[in-house]
């Protein structure tokens, strides 16, 4: 696996920077000259993911949120969204569609779904009381 | 970021911009805040001008569908541009019957 190109953020976890971590991924890979809906598609990924760390990872209080993005080889485009919250007791459970452990604070339960709909791979580690890290990867067209 | 219009019991409101859950926190105090004051018999969120939706859009219309239904109104959401509807089919919203 080459490393083509990599950046790292990290910022604290606050609803307004959502906007400014998916704005920073999609700048990131736009090198690649992805497609419209490519680009909204990683987007969508991001800002789910950033979101589930402020309102489930950190629900206890404010930490800091960390992306590390990565174009590999072939056109390939890896995310990490890392928090160091509370964690996942049951990521299988976490995954399913529609559920959602916040309802009083309307969310849909879809921030999985959308991810795994909109990108080729999730994978998801957890370890409760120590934070989740998850990495989204697609491969743009060529 | 919101523009709203009252008339002949029709509340509409035309939501600008991109909505993540940081979004969609202060477009539901805005909407409920007027839908609560002018009691519309129909909500209308016009979706035309979104550039940007996650499914934090999928929380608030289902929050508003439910604050109408308590009301004794309804609600319908117009104008939804396909990279939106992506998600709401995926939702399961469009059983409600609210999309146009």
């Amino acid at each position: 696996m080459t490393i083509e190109n990599e950046m790292k953020l990290s910022f604290p976890s606050k609803s307004r920077n959502e906007a400014f971590a998916r704005a920073a991924v999609s700048a990131f890979i736009m090198s690649l000259d992805p497609t419209v809906e490519e680009l909204s598609d990683l987007k969508t990924a991001v800002s789910e993911a950033v979101t589930n760390c402020i309102v489930h990872g950190y629900r206890h209080g404010g930490g800091t949120i960390y992306i590390t993005a990565r174009i590999l080889e072939g056109r390939r485009v890896s995310v990490k969204i890392r928090d160091k919250g509370c964690g996942i007791e049951d990521v299988p459970r976490a995954m399913q569609p529609l559920f959602t452990t916040a309802p009083e604070e309307e969310r849909a339960g879809l921030g999985f779904a959308v991810m795994q709909s909109f990108c080729d791979k999730v994978r998801v580690t957890s370890a409760p009381g120590k934070g989740t890290s998850v990495t989204l990867e697609k491969t743009l067209s060529a | 970021m919101l523009q709203t219009d009252y008339r002949d019991h029709v509340l509409t409101a035309y939501i600008d911009g991109e909505i993540d859950h940081d979004a969609a926190v202060r477009l539901r105090t805005t909407i409920d805040g007027a839908a609560q004051s002018l009691k519309p018999r129909l909500l209308c969120l016009d979706f035309g001008r979104v550039r940007f939706m996650d499914s934090s859009g999928v929380g608030l219309v289902m929050g508003r569908y439910r604050q109408m239904k308590l009301m004794g109104g309804r609600l319908r959401v117009v104008n939804v541009p396909d990279h939106v509807y992506r998600i709401f089919a995926m939702s399961g919203l469009e059983a409600l019957g609210v999309l146009r």
